[in-house]
């Protein structure tokens, strides 16, 4: 048995013969998983089979999940991003997705239903190995929830394809906070370099007290360099891959950075 | 294998065929209603050629089950034109000659359709941007830019 979301991974999935469920589950008419909703906390909820596309145009969305909004339009083509879902790109686990590690990133919370009942898994802990996640059998996604954003905050997506909308070969979500000039916080997670989206500790330990110039920012990526362990494939080798690493860290660092001014109210 | 009747508006006509479960929206409009003008061309969601508007929205046909369609408002590019009066988009997709052998073009002009409906003015890099999800081996894709160009002048 298999769910059907988006069906943009899934559909292809079954067209080559790669899956053969006996029996398709399709979510699209259940309105309880959809839907967007400010929470009393100042943080969000995203229901699982929200579009893609809703995280370009929603201004809940822009207001209290900016990385989402930024990473939206690099997922695949508008009419990818019109059918596939948030739940979907996220259950789905692909390593190269910008999605999970938007979440991860976010530091968001992923809601599961089960025939166990319901639980919370923390996005750091959700993503296994190549398209394998926490999830257990019968086990659905149903929202995703952020948390406030802190004063301060900057983020920035970044990532590197040969054509706009092909599966990125590396790609960065950063997430900034600024006190002032000082950076107070950072998180760094990687895409397209190993297996699973890949956490950068020292993205916070090297930039803490910093103001995070291009320096502070090259460090990191050199951090993220010797950190991944990407394979090498017909669209990139490792090598290339480590390279973009560093390449991307550094660009979504630094624009994350910059947002964090930008966006400051006054 | 199971059949289900399947019911919905195609270019502002109700149609409704009984068909496998198993069927795609792409081929239940070319096989099972006759509209052969949305085409198959990788039917695994990466060509755009089979690209319609559901509901409004510019998806590829050849990855929704016919199934999944029920009660939604289908345009193809049949749809499009007035009798004899070419829509605005072929019009430009002539004039220039945006086209060569033709397969890509259908896919094209349902996504420029949504493309000049949300964005009055777009502009090279917003054009190049909205029709990332539709492969042409034929024009290099510069006069497909022009005409839709051309398209969104014609109408603003």
């Amino acid at each position: 048995m298999k769910v059907l979301a988006g069906g943009q991974s899934l559909v292809p999935m079954l067209a080559f013969r790669l899956l053969r469920p006996s029996v398709l589950v399709d979510l699209n008419r259940i309105p309880e998983l959809a839907g967007i909703r400010e929470l009393e906390d100042g943080g969000l909820e995203v229901g699982a089979m929200t579009r893609t596309h809703e995280l370009e145009v929603s201004p809940a969305v822009a207001e209290r999940w900016p990385l989402a909004r930024e990473a939206a339009p690099l997922i695949g083509h508008r009419q990818i991003r019109n059918r596939g879902t948030v739940g979907g790109s996220i259950a789905h686990a692909d390593p190269a997705a910008e999605l999970p590690a938007v979440a991860v990133a976010s530091g968001a919370t992923l809601a599961v239903q089960g025939p166990a009942g319901v639980r919370d898994i923390p996005a750091a802990e959700f993503f296994t190995g190549v398209f394998t996640t926490a999830l257990g059998p019968g086990e659905l996604l149903t929202a995703i929830r952020i948390p406030r954003p802190p004063a301060g905050l900057g983020t920035a997506f970044s990532e590197v394809s040969r054509r706009l909308g092909d599966f990125a070969l590396a790609g960065a979500a950063a997430a900034v906070v600024l006190d002032g000039d000082v950076c107070v916080d950072a998180s760094l997670v990687l895409i397209g370099v190993d297996a699973t989206p890949v956490a950068i500790p020292a993205a916070g330990d090297l930039l803490r007290g910093t103001s995070v110039t291009v320096e502070d920012a090259a460090r990191v990526g050199e951090e993220a360099r010797a950190l991944v362990e990407p394979g090498s494939d017909q669209h990139a080798t490792a090598d290339y891959r480590r390279e973009l690493a560093a390449v991307v860290a550094r660009r979504a660092l630094l624009a994350a950075t910059a947002t964090s001014y930008r966006v400051r109210p006054g | 294998m199971r059949r289900t009747l399947v019911t919905l508006r195609v270019n502002g006509e109700e149609r409704s065929a009984e068909v496998d479960v198993r069927r795609t929206l792409a081929d239940f409009l070319r096989d099972d209603l006759g509209l052969t003008g949305t085409h198959l061309g990788c039917e695994h969601g990466v060509c755009g050629a089979c690209t319609v508007l559901l509901d409004g929205a510019s998806i590829r046909s050849c990855l929704l089950l016919a199934v999944q369609a029920e009660g939604a408002e289908v345009l193809t590019v049949e749809g499009l034109a007035r009798d004899a009066e070419l829509h605005p988009l072929q019009q430009a997709f002539w004039d220039e000659h945006a086209l060569q052998c033709g397969f890509c073009t259908p896919g094209f002009l349902l996504t420029a359709v949504e493309l000049l409906r949300e964005t009055a003015d777009p502009s090279e890099e917003d054009i190049r941007a909205a029709i990332g999800g539709n492969l042409c081996r034929c024009t290099g894709y510069v006069n497909v830019v022009a005409a839709i160009r051309r398209a969104a002048g014609a109408e603003g």
